[in-house]
C-alpha cells in the first residue's frame, strides 16, 4: 500500500484527529498478543513494547495501554485509583479514555465490563467476564534482593528463589515480623513468584482462584502479566509466620463496614483520627 | 465532611488544568510565533527531537511552546505523538562522510585532511552577558547581517565530502576494524520491541541516541572522573545535514527523503591487547543524535566505549545499568508520580511499623 492510500485510509477511520482507542492497529496487536502469552503462563513477565502515551511515565501508561488495546464501544468503564473512583489519576485516565473510545463509565464496580485500577482490588468479588487491569510500577518481586534484570530473568527461570526466601527470613529475625507492607509477593499456580502490584496486603487473598481475569501492565518497564480466572495465587508464608492481612481497630466512620481496608483520615480541627472505607464506591452502596 | 476530603475533587483537577493555561496566557507581552522559537531557540529545539526520538522541528517549537520552555515536558509531548505513528521504514545507512558539514574538529590531530571546520559553537565564545540584547531589534539585526556578509568571500565554497578522520587511523592498523562488531540484518526497533539484556548494537545506539543530555552528561562526566574511565579524545566531532534515503516499497530503489540535522561524535578510546588475531589497537566509542547537541554526541560516545569494558565494576561499564537510567521521558514520569496519592500503601506501611513497634518492645527490654 503506498504512502497516500495509507494516510487516507487512517484520517477516515481517526476520531479527534487519532486512531479509536488512541493505539494504532499494530500496536494493539502486539499488547493483544503479549496478553494472550501472559494468560497462557501465569505470573510470567511478558515483555512488550510500550508506546509512550499521553499519560506521564508511573502514572498507569502500562494499564492504560492493556484497557486501550481490549476496549470495545460497549465496554463499561470503571477507574479507580487508591480505591476512589474521584482520585487524580482514576479521573485523567478515565476522561482520556472516554475521549478516545467513547465508552460509558461508571463507578458501579458490579456493572463495569472493564476496571482499570491503581494499588486497590474493589471489596465487592468481581464475576466471570468482568477484567480487572491493574497499573504496576515494579513488575519484579525480585527486584528488592537483585538488581540486575539480566539475573532477575535467570532466577525465574530457574525457579531459583532462594535469596527472596532468605530475604523474608532475616526480615523476622530483624524485625520479629514480615515487614513487607504493600506489593506483597505471591506465588502463582504454583510456579512463577510475582508482583502483584502496590495493593495492600488486605487485597491479596481477592486474587486467589478469583472468577474474573487479571491483567497486569508496567508501561515503563514495558512488562504485561496476567492472572486467568481460577488461578492459585499463594502469598509468600512460612509455616510458623503466616501471611496476614492489615488490621484495623475501628470500623468505617461513614458506612460502619468491618469488612473493608480503610483509609485514616487526621482531622483538622483536633488532629483526631478517623477511619473510611479507601474504595468508595464500596462505601456508597451501603450507605444508600 | 471529612469524607470529601479524601476525594481528589474533580473539579479541582479541571481548575488547575485551567490555571496552568491561564499562567501562559496571563501576561501582556506578544503571543510566541513558531517560526521565532524555531529560529532563535533552535539548540533546544534540537534537543527535544533528539529526546523525543522524532525529527520534526516546527511540532518540537510548539511543544516547547505548549510545555512554558520546560525541555522534558515537550520532549515528552513530542515523543507520545511520535508514538501513534506508524512505523513506515527505515532509513538505509546515513552516508557521514557526505554529511554537509556546518563544523568539523578533531582534538586528535593538528592538522586533519579537509581540514579543521570550526563552525557555530559556544566554545571560544566569552560568557559575559551581552547587554547589548537587552534592546534587540530587527534594524540591528540587519546591520549585523550586512557587515557580516560583506565580509565574505564567494569564491570559498566548502567541499561535498570530508574524509573520516578514524578511516586515516584504521587505514594505519591503530583502530580496530569495523568487522570486530556484531552485524544486524535488520536493525533492532526500541519503539516495537522492549530491550532485553544484553541489547544488540542498534538497540543500545538507538537507547543511547534518544537518552536525555543531562542524565547521559551525569554518567559519562563520572567516567571522566575516574569510575570506568576510558581516556577519551575525540578523533572527530561533526555537526551538519545528512541526506536520509529509504528504498522505495515496490521497486527498492532509493529515494532521498529529505535531510537531517546531527551530531557525530567519534571518541578513540583506550586500546585493547593484543591478541592472537592481531596486535593491540585503539577502539571506538560513537556517539550520533538528532540536532546540535555536542555534549550529547560525546556522552554518547563515551558511553558505548565504557559499556563495552568487560568485567567492568563501574556503573558506566554495566549496559543495564546505564541503558535503563538515560531515558529522561521514563525517569521524570517515574520521578513524578511520586506526588499521586499513595494512601493505601501508606496506610498498609503504618499497619507494619505499629506492628513492628509492638513486636519489637519485649524484645528490647530482653536485650
Amino acid at each position: 500500500m503506498n504512502l497516500q492510500a495509507w494516510r487516507t485510509q487512517h484520517q477516515s477511520e481517526s476520531l479527534h484527529g487519532y486512531n479509536f482507542a488512541f493505539l494504532d492497529d499494530s500496536a494493539k496487536k502486539e499488547i493483544r498478543r503479549s496478553l494472550l502469552k501472559a494468560v497462557a503462563i501465569p505470573g510470567y513477565q511478558v515483555p512488550f513494547s510500550s508506546q509512550e502515551m499521553p499519560v506521564a511515565r508511573g502514572w498507569g501508561t502500562g494499564g492504560l495501554q492493556i484497557t486501550l488495546s481490549l476496549i470495545l464501544p460497549e465496554d463499561i468503564l470503571k477507574v479507580i485509583d487508591q480505591g476512589c473512583d474521584d482520585s487524580v489519576n482514576a479521573v485523567n485516565i478515565k476522561k482520556f479514555v472516554a475521549k478516545v473510545a467513547e465508552v460509558n463509565s461508571t463507578t458501579d464496580t458490579q456493572a463495569a465490563t472493564l476496571i482499570q485500577t491503581r494499588h486497590r482490588i474493589p471489596e465487592e468479588p468481581m464475576s466471570e467476564g468482568q477484567i480487572l487491569v491493574l497499573q504496576v510500577p515494579y513488575p519484579e518481586a525480585l527486584r528488592e534482593v537483585e538488581p540486575s534484570e539480566l539475573e532477575t530473568r535467570r532466577m525465574h527461570a530457574e525457579g531459583d528463589y532462594a535469596r527472596m526466601w532468605l530475604y523474608l527470613y532475616e526480615d523476622i529475625v530483624r524485625y520479629g515480623e514480615i515487614s513487607i507492607s504493600y506489593r506483597y509477593p505471591v506465588t502463582v499456580n504454583d510456579h512463577y513468584i510475582m508482583d502483584p502490584s502496590p495493593i495492600p496486603r488486605w487485597d491479596v487473598p481477592k486474587l486467589h482462584m478469583s472468577e474474573h481475569l487479571s491483567l497486569f501492565g508496567a508501561g515503563r518497564e514495558k512488562r504485561i502479566y496476567a492472572i486467568p480466572p481460577y488461578t492459585r495465587v499463594e502469598p509468600l508464608e512460612f509455616e510458623d509466620h503466616k501471611f496476614r492481612i492489615e488490621q484495623f481497630p475501628v470500623a468505617c466512620s461513614r458506612c460502619g463496614s468491618c469488612n473493608s481496608y480503610l483509609d485514616e483520615i487526621i482531622s483538622d480541627v483536633d488532629g483526631s483520627r478517623q477511619y473510611f472505607c479507601s474504595d468508595t464506591d464500596y462505601c456508597d452502596k451501603r450507605c444508600a | 465532611m471529612a469524607y470529601v476530603a479524601v476525594k481528589g475533587g474533580r473539579q479541582a483537577i479541571e481548575n488547575a488544568c485551567d490555571l496552568l493555561s491561564y499562567q501562559l496566557q496571563k501576561g501582556t507581552s506578544k503571543p510566541l510565533g513558531l517560526d521565532q522559537i524555531e529560529e532563535q531557540l533552535y539548540l533546544g529545539i534540537d534537543r527535544i527531537m533528539s529526546e523525543a526520538g522524532l525529527y520534526a522541528p516546527k511540532l518540537a517549537a510548539l511543544a516547547l511552546k505548549q510545555a512554558a520552555g520546560d525541555s522534558f515536558e515537550a520532549s515528552f509531548m513530542l515523543r507520545a505523538y511520535r508514538a501513534t505513528k506508524s512505523r513506515l521504514s527505515h532509513s538505509q545507512p546515513l552516508a557521514m562522510d557526505k554529511m554537509r558539514v556546518i563544523r568539523r574538529i578533531s582534538a586528535a590531530f593538528k592538522e586533519i585532511p579537509g581540514g579543521q571546520i570550526l563552525g557555530p559553537t559556544s566554545d571560544y565564545t566569552l560568557r559575559l552577558l551581552d547587554f547589548d540584547l537587552l534592546e534587540d531589534s530587527e534594524s540591528r539585526r540587519q546591520a549585523f547581517r550586512e557587515k557580516l556578509l560583506s565580509h565574505l568571500d564567494p569564491e570559498v565554497e566548502l567541499p561535498d565530502s570530508f574524509p573520516k578522520v578514524v578511516e586515516i587511523l584504521r587505514r594505519d592498523g591503530l583502530l580496530v576494524e569495523k568487522s570486530t562488531m556484531e552485524k544486524e540484518s535488520k536493525p533492532f526497533d526500541i519503539t516495537r520491541q522492549s530491550l532485553t539484556y544484553p541489547a544488540s548494537r542498534s538497540a543500545t545506539l538507538q537507547s543511547l541516541s534518544r537518552g536525555e543530555t543531562g542524565g547521559m552528561l551525569t554518567l559519562a562526566y563520572s567516567s571522566m572522573r575516574g569510575y570506568g574511565n576510558v581516556h577519551p579524545f575525540i578523533g572527530e566531532l561533526r555537526v551538519g545535514y545528512v541526506p536520509l534515503v529509504v528504498a522505495h516499497p515496490e521497486t527498492g530503489e532509493p529515494y532521498t527523503v529529505g535531510e537531517v540535522k546531527v551530531t557525530e561524535a567519534e571518541a578513540v578510546a583506550q586500546y585493547h591487547d593484543g591478541t592472537e588475531d592481531g596486535p593491540a589497537k585503539f577502539t571506538l566509542g560513537y556517539g550520533l543524535c538528532f540536532g546540535q547537541n555536542e555534549l550529547k554526541a560525546i556522552s554518547m560516545a563515551i558511553l558505548d566505549r565504557t559499556m563495552r569494558n568487560e568485567e567492568g565494576k563501574s556503573p558506566v561499564e554495566d549496559q543495564e545499568f546505564v541503558l535503563s537510567h538515560i531515558d529522561g521521558i521514563e525517569a521524570m514520569g517515574f520521578c513524578n508520580h511520586w506526588k499521586l496519592p499513595h494512601y493505601v500503601d501508606f496506610q498498609s506501611s503504618l499497619d507494619r511499623l505499629r506492628r513492628t513497634q509492638k513486636v519489637g518492645e519485649p524484645q528490647e527490654s530482653e536485650l
